[in-house]
């Protein structure tokens, strides 16, 4: 569940949308990183949250049937930074939100548990005529705040 | 466009190692790319790899994926796969994933062709 949180600047949230397509995806990532920049998060940080958010796009590229674009919303707030990323396709629940098993090593299924390894706070919420929203928090480090 | 792309390169060694190179960024659009690439050789009879990823600035799970394929393919031959790379965020990924434990990872280009001799 993601928490209540205080809003931290003046320009609070920030939308990205890109064409729900692979050559796409690097653009969404460098985004969220600049984003994740200004705010100083470190270079770890930064990688972690790139990875994160490129994940959850090729989940949605891959999985989200009809749906040609992809919005990525940043929502700066004092202790992190808040990531949503929306597909407007058609998917099932079971099919986005599977966490690999690690014990078997085979081709697919790692964007999901890499997400919820990089990421503080993960949330999948699954609209059936509207499509998918994935909400994730990232907390910046006490150096940083 | 926030344009990526990778290269590829490869050469031989003892005539039955493929010393493959990649310099770029491995994502959704590039991992097709590498597939392709590694698979061909696969194609052509060779079951043994090194594979540098020391210029490979950043990687995700359609590249892990790519990687686990080809071991798969190779292992079918008796083949290996041992990889190359000292970048913290790679092997930060390998470790989260397991897969630290699925491949051996080596700091230089020799220490993996040694370990498949």
């Amino acid at each position: 569940m993601m928490q209540a949180r205080e809003i931290g600047t003046e320009i609070p949230e920030i939308e990205i949308r890109v064409p729900s397509r692979a050559e796409w995806v690097a653009l969404a990532r460098l985004s969220v990183a600049t984003v994740a920049a200004r705010m100083h998060f470190n270079v770890d940080e930064i990688a972690d949250l790139k990875l994160a958010v490129a994940e959850a796009c090729t989940n949605a590229i891959q999985h989200a049937r009809e749906s040609d674009e992809i919005v990525i919303t940043c929502r700066i707030y004092n202790d992190g930074l808040q990531v949503c990323v929306r597909d407007f396709g058609i998917g099932t629940e079971a099919e986005r939100i599977r966490s690999r098993d690690l014990g078997e090593p085979r081709v697919g299924g790692l964007g999901v548990y890499l997400i919820r390894a990089l990421m503080d706070e993960v949330e999948y919420r699954v609209e059936a005529e509207s499509g998918t929203v994935l909400t994730m928090f990232k907390k910046l480090g006490d150096s940083a705040r | 466009m926030a344009r990526v792309d990778i290269n590829m390169q490869v050469r031989s060694v003892n005539g039955s190692i493929a010393v493959v190179s990649l310099d770029g960024e491995i994502d959704v659009y590039t991992s097709p790319k590498v597939k392709d690439f590694i698979g061909k050789l696969i194609d052509k009879g060779t079951y043994t790899f090194a594979i540098d990823l020391q210029n490979v600035r950043y990687i995700d799970s359609t590249g892990l994926g790519v990687l686990i394929g080809g071991l798969k393919r190779v292992r079918e031959h008796g083949g290996a796969v041992t990889l190359v790379s000292t970048n913290p965020q790679t092997r930060k990924i390998f470790d989260i994933t397991g897969l630290i434990k699925v491949f051996d990872i080596y700091d230089s280009v020799d220490d993996a062709v040694n370990a498949l001799k």
